[in-house]
């Protein structure tokens, strides 16, 4: 049966032509970049076409990117590098929202004696930005605010956020893993200093990353060693992953009008079709301002494991924020700080597309969820409780 | 994903015995909406045999929680009252082929709503629902509910107890409060089960502080972030290796400080314990 991936926001598929130009990589072109023969040293070049390739994106030098292990590793290097260079300052200002790789590492940093702020959002998931213009004081030495969120698919209006926290002179960092590829970015318009990607979000594999650092911030490598990356990130370079993540960034470049035309109308159809047949059912998040391929919605009276392994059935691909998926009995702490009720956080169900997503998808989640949504209330003690 | 059985799947795919029974002689209800689960259990009972002769459920929550529903109404049916009674959550697990370790408390409340709906059979309050003082309170679980399924199921982790109860699994804010019904429970049982009568032979002495350093103080130090390792017992002195956070946070002298009280209270005075 096939698969239909409405998941992309947690992983994509690699495309084809990022594969094809990771091959070489793969087989005869083994060499190490930093070799001083022929064979590895004509490596090297393939990463700089990479490192053009990924900076192409944002509109940034080739010289501000450093590729990583992924995107954690990249959120982490900039909050490390960020206090590394104000150790006077012990105050780290970030939202409830983020992604763990930015929210455990505060918490990390908070049982080293660092004061966090993690600004909280409204309802549908907004931040109130003379909040994050109060927390910001003298001693407040790095905000990381994430572009969009992976859950909700809320983004953040990082112009006005940059415009803050720059005015204040704090050095300001971005996880816009989630946004490469699906919202253009310009960083020469806008004034962050570090920006966070990952690969595996934009069709090219997992376990490779990159980093934005703004030509003049200081910058202080996180892994130590050689000499790689210019002495800012060590280790042997991954370097298919990176030949494939440059094609990836370029391939991102070409579909982002996609994005915002045929995806968004994919998960718009998606997202309405659901609405009408699924009584009970609301949108998670700020539909005003949100990824035009995320949709988060919540089925209330049904538990979204439950749901998630129904559609599994039918190799339907998606995810939830229910306690029961996340492996700790932690309900999605982004539904939570918006304040979603317990009772719809339960039954919630993520949808992500791509642009290898087709309208037969949409048809066939479409045919299937009303069905799947009815037989689960019909088993649960809360089902009579539903509007007719 | 988690790693479920054929059977929890079949279950959860095709659950048996669903729905509200017409005129019930019993029902059984546990959980809320709000604690992500909840099971109404409805039961048919004979008057002169106190046999249940039908059972059926409703049950809000994941694929787990509805096949161990499914499961407790399949194994009941038959069953005399008291026979019910007797009826663990382990058993149900067992019926299911077994259940990943953090979906045990699906079992657990299946186990739960039974006893509600023998109690209420019976006119009575099920044990524990009332009773005793609420620890964790995201999910409204006490302190007498915790320190039942610890007994029963031989639990000695924070982890487990969240596992068999859901008890720690929210804020997290009660984790010290499990902590210390654990200890409570565990220490007791060690005094009583492990303190030296007479000498130890050095095998004995080495295997007791493993088994103490395994499953008393390392579930303490790695629900913090940290863990310990017994590297070497010389005569009497204790050899261990701190990693994580007990070793960063600069606290690796009070660990190593802690551990030698606990192993001198469980094992013998005259030990010393020193850190890599
Ligand atoms: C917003 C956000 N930040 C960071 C990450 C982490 O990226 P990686 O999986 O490459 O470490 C993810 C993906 O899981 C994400 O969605």
């Amino acid at each position: 049966m096939k698969v239909v991936y409405l998941d992309n926001n947690a992983t994509t598929r690699i495309a084809d032509e990022v594969r094809e130009a990771m091959m070489p990589f793969l087989t005869e072109l083994y060499g190490n970049p930093s070799s001083m023969h022929t064979f590895g040293g004509q490596v090297h070049r393939h990463i700089e076409v990479a490192r053009e390739q990924v900076a192409a994106l944002i509109n940034a030098e080739p010289g501000e990117i450093i590729f990583t292990s992924c995107g954690t590793e990249s959120d982490n290097t900039a909050l490390m590098s960020a206090l590394e260079f104000a150790p006077q300052k012990k105050h780290i200002l970030t939202t409830r929202v983020e992604h763990p790789a930015v929210l455990n590492f505060c918490k990390a940093m908070y049982r080293k004696g660092y004061k966090i702020t993690f600004l909280p959002v409204n309802k549908s998931g907004r931040l109130d930005l003379e909040d994050l213009k109060s927390s910001i004081t003298d001693d407040t030495a790095v905000v990381s605010i994430m572009h969009a969120n992976n859950e909700s698919g809320v983004i953040f209006p990082l112009n006005e956020i940059a415009d803050i926290v720059k005015s204040r002179g704090v050095v300001l960092h971005t996880d816009a893993v989630q946004t490469a590829g699906k919202l253009p970015l310009d960083v020469r318009k806008l004034p962050v200093d570090m920006m966070s990607f990952s690969g595996h979000k934009i069709h090219s594999p997992k376990g490779v990353g990159a980093l934005y650092v703004k030509r003049g911030t200081r910058f202080s490598p996180y892994i130590i060693g050689g000499h790689q990356e210019g002495g800012r990130r060590a280790g042997t370079e991954n370097v298919a992953s990176i030949v494939g993540f440059g094609k990836a960034c370029e391939l991102a470049k070409k579909y982002l009008p996609d994005e915002n035309t045929k995806v968004r109308a994919l998960r718009d159809r998606l997202e309405q079709g659901l609405l009408k047949t699924c009584p009970d059912s609301r949108v998670n998040g700020d539909v005003e301002s949100r990824l035009p391929n995320t949709s988060n919605i919540s089925f209330e009276f049904v538990e979204g494991e439950a749901i998630l392994l129904r559609l599994n059935e039918y190799n339907i691909c998606a995810s939830s924020g229910s306690a029961c998926t996340s492996g700790s009995l932690e309900p999605s702490h982004v539904l939570r700080s918006m304040g979603v009720p317990f009772t719809m956080i339960h039954g919630s169900v993520r949808f992500s597309l791509s642009v290898n997503n087709t309208d037969e998808d949409i048809d066939l989640v479409l045919k299937i969820m009303p069905g799947v949504i009815k037989e689960l209330r019909e088993l649960s003690p809360y089902g009579r409780e539903v509007k007719k | 994903m988690w790693e479920y059985t054929d059977k929890v799947r079949d279950l959860f795919l095709h659950p048996k015995n669903v729905g509200e029974l017409e005129k019930p002689d019993s029902v059984g209800e546990v959980g809320s909406i709000v604690c992500g689960d909840a099971l109404k259990l409805f039961l048919k009972v004979d008057k002169e045999t106190n046999r249940i002769t039908d059972a059926t459920f409703q049950t809000f929550g994941c694929a787990s929680a509805i096949a161990s529903s499914s499961a407790l109404t399949e194994i009941i049916k038959g069953k005399t009252l008291d026979e019910a009674l007797k009826v663990t959550n382990q058993d149900i697990a067992d019926f299911l082929g077994g259940l990943p370790r953090e979906k045990m408390h699906c079992s657990v409340m299946g186990r739960e709503a039974l006893e509600a709906a023998v109690a209420n059979y019976r006119g009575g309050k099920p044990r524990e629902a009332e009773e005793g003082e609420i620890i964790c309170q995201c999910y409204g679980i006490t302190d007498q509910k915790i320190k039942h399924v610890i007994m029963e199921n031989k639990l000695r982790t924070v982890e487990d107890v969240t596992n068999y109860t859901k008890a720690g699994g929210g804020c997290g804010g009660c984790v010290p409060e499990i902590e210390k019904i654990l200890k409570e429970i565990w220490s007791e049982k060690i005094i009583e089960e492990g303190k030296p009568k007479k000498r130890l032979t050095n095998i004995q002495k080495i295997s007791l502080i493993k088994e103490i350093i395994e499953k008393e103080i390392r579930p303490l130090l790695q629900s913090d972030g940290g863990d310990v390792e017994l590297v070497d017992v010389d005569g009497n002195i204790v050899i261990v290796s701190l990693r994580g956070m007990c070793r960063e946070c600069l606290m690796a002298d009070v660990t190593a400080k802690n551990i030698e009280k606990k192993l001198k209270e469980l094992v013998s005075e005259e030990l010393v314990v020193e850190a890599e």
